[in-house]
This record gives structure tokens, C-alpha cells and sequence, in this order.
């Protein structure tokens, strides 16, 4: 098998969170441990889905993984590269251009000062992959109808587009610099339905004309189970469970997979009951100890309480799964 | 559903704000009913009109917003046109609210407890002993934990999901007829949605209280309303019963609308596409409004504007759209 193009080893990020300045300088910290030993690894082509809820740290992850964070431990490779420890100015620059994000909110991720010939051409310039106007320009106006709009809209600002064109000018800007690898933090979340499907055409046609590999995060099962190659679930900062996105939608094993898969609204009106769903996910700041879903799992044991569970391959061989009840043989 | 007196009739309303450059109609012609204890949801994408059609039944359009035509009845009664003291009595007592911003729609600076005592003498006869009692109960109703305990705390102390819980039981606690419902579930994560869905259908179905759940989540619809009214640039495109809507569509937008949902199980692979955007208030084409996206249009959608018209009828609950090509007025051809 091929190596992967990105591989995630221990990834942790955590946040100084302590309230005060006494407390600071008196040594006493509070941490959040938005990310806390994640394992994954992204092949080349293919669409990696991060799913969970608010503050399960799949966002921080995202920044991990084109470098706006380092890592607090472990590390993140792409193409066999430590991004964190890319000291060589000229060499993280060069990697930098072969990965670029896209953002949630298509209203905050543009200057809107800037026209968008000069925001796409960006990552042209900060690069020098081209040199002279001209070819700028050329360039800028063959991305802009790449993503659907036209090339004279380069000479407009970004308040004069809405939602849904605002995110195809992000996706021009991220294609600018010829990338291989785009990380998409919610990248639908603020569009409306018909506006999503647009975009998401889009990236699914984009990724197969110019083998995009793309690391997707989202907290919506519909449009993960529509993009996704294998799907990683979140809680609390940590992977509990990793698979092929048909097995993990049909066979999911991890009680947090199958209560977020029973809270998906059933469109097809079928009246099947959804299954109880109890609690809130607690604050990263103080999560249970042992394995964090327990306080909310209908199978916690002791050792739920006491342990944290280690990811586990999956029996079917399609991905890892991180739960005790799965272990023993008691889901 | 059929037969009895509807509870809520909204006949022709028009909602328009004037601007320095004309008048901009958000909500044209819009009619629609809500029987005792139904669940009617507005389903639309942003600008489509529905928040502004549930803010004009509680007589909340802000300035320089008006209701410039049409009738708002409750219970046969007008109230649109009442004065704001008047409608002040009728919101909370009669319509109760739920906004999609549990945070804003509390007050940070009184307790739980005493925001629910506040609604509850105001619009009922009882003393502060037993508001309190009632408070409490409610709080128990809506499923959060130690309700008295809870009911001494600030909205600060709640998370998002327990916040909304008790907007659900402000809104309540006057026993309304109607509660109008804007987004309730949108700014929550997916888990505590569904809590939040199955509690508000709970509720208002043990109280025999109406709904008009506004949001643009067809999923959200399916699970919860009996009615579902489709909203496109300010007018009603398809409105029927939600089993019937969601499975045969007939408007165009909804067929498209419907198509462009992400399914959890099964995968296309691409989404039906409805290209360009819903047009700006201030250039409204003469005609359908959906003429210009839409597919299947002939010369008579560009041209004159349709109606709703009736295309079935399920236990004598119509299915009507406004559309020439799929739901021909009666005695007309396409």
C-alpha cells in the first residue's frame, strides 16, 4: 500500500484556559485538551470526514493539520514531512503551498477591502509561482470559472456576492496555489440547502479532475455519509471511532456513533421511533474521567468509569473503534 | 383537521419595508390556517419570507417593517390590527414564542424561576405561592434536573440545550393556543436537537397546543409537523399535508429543494442542483418568482403570476402549489 499523504500520530493540542493572572503566576493551570491523543491517517484522493459535536475539537484539528497550530504532542506528516518541525523557512513554505483550508463562514474568510482577482491571486504572490500581471490575471480568471463564476467578477468585492459565491471565491483562492491537500472546516454550515448541494457538486468535482485529497469536517451525518471515504467520530478530543463510511454508517460500533446516527432527522418518513438520546456533552475543561462518553453511555461499566479505552481495530478489519463494552463483547 | 374552525387564518398578508429606493414586498400574498393542536412548519431558505409571516402572527415585524395588506385571525378574532398594549396581552397568553437564540431570548439578570413567575402572573389569576409551584412544575416538564434547585439560577448557568428548555416552558406556561416557533433547534447540536424536537412535539401534544414551526430544516419538518407550507421569495410555492409534500412533491423549487438534501442512506453522486439564487427582494421577476431557476417553465410563468391551486387531497386535507405547470387551476390548461 501506498503511504499515506497525512498521517496524525498522538496528535494533542491543548489550551492554557486558567482564568487569572494571580493563578497564572502562582503555577496553577487550567487546561482544555481540545485534541488528546488523535490516530489518522488520509490516502492520497481520497475524502476523510471528522464528525461530532460543538467543542469535540475536530476544528482544532483542522488547524493542526495545515500547520496554524503546532502540536502540543505528538505529530502530524504530510507526505512523510513533520509539519512542526519544518524550521527551513523556504521548505515549510514550499509544503505550505501543497495544503490550504477553507473556512465555515464565507462573510469572515474574505477581506473585504480586497477585490477578488487580488484575494485569489494571493497564494500566487506569496508563492511567486507566477511572474508578471498578465499571467496572473489569466491564471485568476481560469480559477474563478474552475469554481463556477466569471472571470470578470475578479474586478468585484466580496460584499457584492452572496453566501454560496462567497464560498467558490475560498475555493478559487484555495485552489491558487495548485494544492494537493484542502482541509474544509464546515465548509456548508452557513449556506442554505440549495446552495450546499451547489458547493458540494462542486468539491466532488474538483477532487476528481484534479485529485484532491480532502480532510472534511462537518457535524451534519447527511452531508459526511455524501462526501466522505471513511469517517473519523469525535468526543471530547478524542477518535472513538474510525471507518469506511458505508460500515460506519450500517454497522456502527461505538454507542456515541449510533446515538449520533439515530439523532439524523429521517427524511424518508419511515416512523421509525429515534432512540432516547440522554445528556450533554460535558466540559472539555473537566471531562469524566476513564472514557468521556461514559456518564451518557447506556453500556458503561466500572472500567468505563475508571480506564480510557484504547482504539481498537474494528473485528471487521475496517477501521479502529476505542470502547470497553465493544472490547468485551457486551455491544 | 378538516371541518372545525381553524385556530390561526393568515389571509393575504403582505409584509413590506420601504426603502429610499421603493418598497421591498418580503412577505406577498401569503395564506395560510393552523387547526387546534396542528403542527404546521414554514420550511424555506434565508429570505424566503417565513420568519417575517411567524413575526407578523405575533405582531413582532420591527420598524420600518409593516403589515401592509391582508388579515391575521385568532379564533376568528382580528389581530393585526390591535394596539401594541392589546397584542402585548395576547403574545404570552395566547401565542407563545420560541426564538432560534435561547440566550437572547432570556434575561440574563433574573432567575429562571422568577422569569417564569413574571409570565405566568401576568397572564394567569394565581398568587406568587402558587406561580411559583407552577414554575417549578414546568421547569420538571421540560425535563431539567433538581427543578428547584434550577429554578433559583441565572440563565448563565444553563447550557444551550437546558436554555431552550426553558424558553419551551416560558412560552408554555400560560397555556397558550398557539406557540410560533422560529429556528428553535438551530443553533443546538445535532444531539441535543433531537431532544429538543421530541420534547416541544411532547409538550404541545399533551397540551393540545398549535405550532407554527418555522425553520429551514426539512428534516426538522418530517419529524415533527402535520403541514408543511414551502416558502419561496416571500409566497407560499406548495403547502399540504408533510407526508404527501416530502414524497410527491409537485413545485418545482420544493422538487428541487428536496433533492438537494444530503440522504443518510442513500448516496448519489451528485445532489440535484437548482442553479442560481433566489432573486433580491428588489428584483422580483413579474410572474413566478421561480420562473428564472426553474426548469420546466413556459412562456405563461413568466408572464403572470399563479396561484394556489388544489392538485390532491389527503383525508380531506388539501394539497395545494402555485405553479401552471403542475397544478393548473381548475377549468384552465397550462
Amino acid at each position: 500500500m501506498t503511504p499515506p499523504l497525512v498521517e496524525a500520530t498522538g496528535l494533542a493540542r491543548w489550551f492554557d484556559v486558567t482564568p487569572s493572572l494571580w493563578a497564572r503566576l502562582a503555577g496553577e493551570h487550567r487546561l482544555l485538551k481540545a485534541v488528546d491523543g488523535v490516530d489518522f491517517a488520509i490516502r492520497r484522493g481520497e475524502t476523510f470526514a471528522l464528525v461530532g459535536e460543538s467543542g469535540c475539537g475536530k476544528s482544532t484539528v483542522a488547524r493542526l493539520a495545515v500547520g496554524l497550530y503546532a502540536p502540543t504532542k505528538g505529530s502530524i506528516h504530510f507526505d512523510g514531512q513533520d509539519l512542526s518541525l519544518l524550521k527551513d523557512r523556504r521548505r515549510s513554505r514550499a509544503l505550505r503551498r501543497r495544503l490550504q483550508m477553507i473556512f465555515q463562514d464565507p462573510y469572515a474568510s474574505l477581506n473585504p477591502r480586497w477585490r477578488v482577482a487580488d484575494i485569489v491571486a494571493e497564494p500566487i504572490r506569496a508563492h511567486g509561482l507566477l511572474a508578471g500581471r498578465r499571467a496572473i490575471a489569466d491564471r485568476v480568471g481560469e480559477l474563478l470559472t474552475q469554481v463556477g463564476l466569471a472571470a470578470s467578477d475578479g474586478a468585484r468585492f466580496p460584499h457584492e456576492f452572496s453566501g454560496g459565491q462567497r464560498q467558490r471565491i475560498s475555493i478559487a483562492r484555495a485552489l491558487a496555489g495548485a494544492p494537493e491537500f484542502l482541509v474544509c472546516d464546515e465548509p456548508t454550515s452557513a449556506l442554505d440547502v440549495s446552495v450546499q448541494a451547489q458547493i458540494l457538486n462542486l468539491m466532488k468535482d474538483l477532487q476528481r479532475s484534479l485529485g484532491l485529497t480532502y480532510l472534511f469536517i462537518s457535524h451534519n451525518l447527511a452531508v459526511v455519509f455524501h462526501m466522505a471515504d471513511r469517517v473519523g467520530v469525535m468526543y471530547l478530543g478524542r477518535l472513538v471511532e474510525v471507518a469506511d463510511v458505508d460500515r460506519l454508517f450500517r454497522a456502527p460500533l461505538h454507542p456515541y456513533t449510533r446515538l449520533l446516527l439515530d439523532t439524523i432527522p429521517d427524511l424518508s418518513m419511515s416512523g421509525k421511533p429515534r432512540g432516547p438520546v440522554a445528556g450533554e456533552v460535558p466540559s472539555p475543561i473537566a471531562p469524566p474521567p476513564g472514557c468521556a462518553f461514559h456518564p451518557r453511555c447506556p453500556l458503561a461499566q466500572d472500567r468505563c468509569r475508571r480506564e480510557a479505552p484504547l482504539a481498537r481495530p474494528r473485528a471487521d478489519g475496517g477501521g479502529t473503534v476505542a470502547c470497553h463494552a465493544v472490547e468485551e463483547g457486551r455491544a | 383537521m378538516a371541518g372545525g374552525a381553524p385556530l390561526l387564518e393568515v389571509r393575504d398578508l403582505r409584509v413590506e419595508f420601504p426603502t429610499r429606493r421603493g418598497t421591498l414586498v418580503a412577505v406577498d400574498g401569503v395564506s395560510l390556517s393552523i387547526a387546534p393542536g396542528e403542527v404546521l412548519g414554514v420550511v424555506g431558505e434565508s429570505g424566503a419570507g417565513k420568519s417575517l409571516t411567524g413575526a407578523a402572527v405575533i405582531g413582532l415585524i420591527e420598524p420600518p417593517g409593516r403589515i401592509a395588506g391582508g388579515q391575521v385571525l385568532l379564533a376568528g378574532r382580528r389581530i393585526d390590527d390591535l394596539p401594541a398594549e392589546a397584542m402585548r396581552r395576547v403574545r404570552g397568553k395566547e401565542i407563545g414564542a420560541i426564538f432560534q437564540d435561547p440566550l437572547t431570548s432570556l434575561d440574563p439578570l433574573f432567575t429562571v424561576g422568577d422569569q417564569i413567575v413574571e409570565t405566568i402572573r401576568t397572564h394567569l389569576p394565581v398568587g406568587d405561592a402558587e406561580a411559583r409551584r407552577m414554575a417549578v412544575d414546568w421547569l420538571k416538564a421540560v425535563g431539567i434536573p433538581s427543578p428547584e434547585a434550577r429554578a433559583a439560577q441565572y440563565p448563565h448557568h444553563f447550557s444551550g440545550g437546558m436554555r431552550q428548555r426553558v424558553v419551551i416552558a416560558l412560552a408554555l406556561c400560560a397555556n397558550p393556543k398557539l406557540v410560533i416557533a422560529d429556528e428553535p433547534t438551530t443553533a443546538l447540536d445535532v444531539s441535543i436537537q433531537a431532544q429538543i424536537i421530541a420534547l416541544l412535539k411532547r409538550i404541545c401534544r399533551e397540551h393540545g397546543t398549535a405550532v407554527m414551526l418555522v425553520t429551514h430544516d426539512m428534516g426538522v419538518i418530517a419529524e415533527t409537523a402535520d403541514r408543511v407550507a414551502v416558502m419561496y421569495a416571500g409566497r407560499i410555492a406548495e403547502i399540504g399535508p408533510v407526508a404527501d409534500v416530502i414524497k410527491r412533491p409537485r413545485h418545482p423549487y420544493t422538487v428541487g429543494l428536496m433533492g438537494a438534501i444530503p440522504s443518510s442512506t442513500r448516496r448519489l453522486e451528485r445532489l440535484t442542483q437548482i442553479d442560481g439564487a433566489m432573486p433580491r427582494l428588489n428584483a422580483i421577476p413579474p410572474g413566478c418568482a421561480f420562473a428564472p431557476r426553474c426548469p420546466e417553465a413556459v412562456e405563461r410563468c413568466r408572464r403572470d403570476r399563479p396561484g394556489p391551486a388544489e392538485i390532491a387531497r389527503l383525508d380531506g386535507v388539501p394539497h395545494a402549489a402555485a405553479c401552471w405547470v403542475h397544478a393548473p387551476p381548475a377549468g384552465a390548461a397550462a
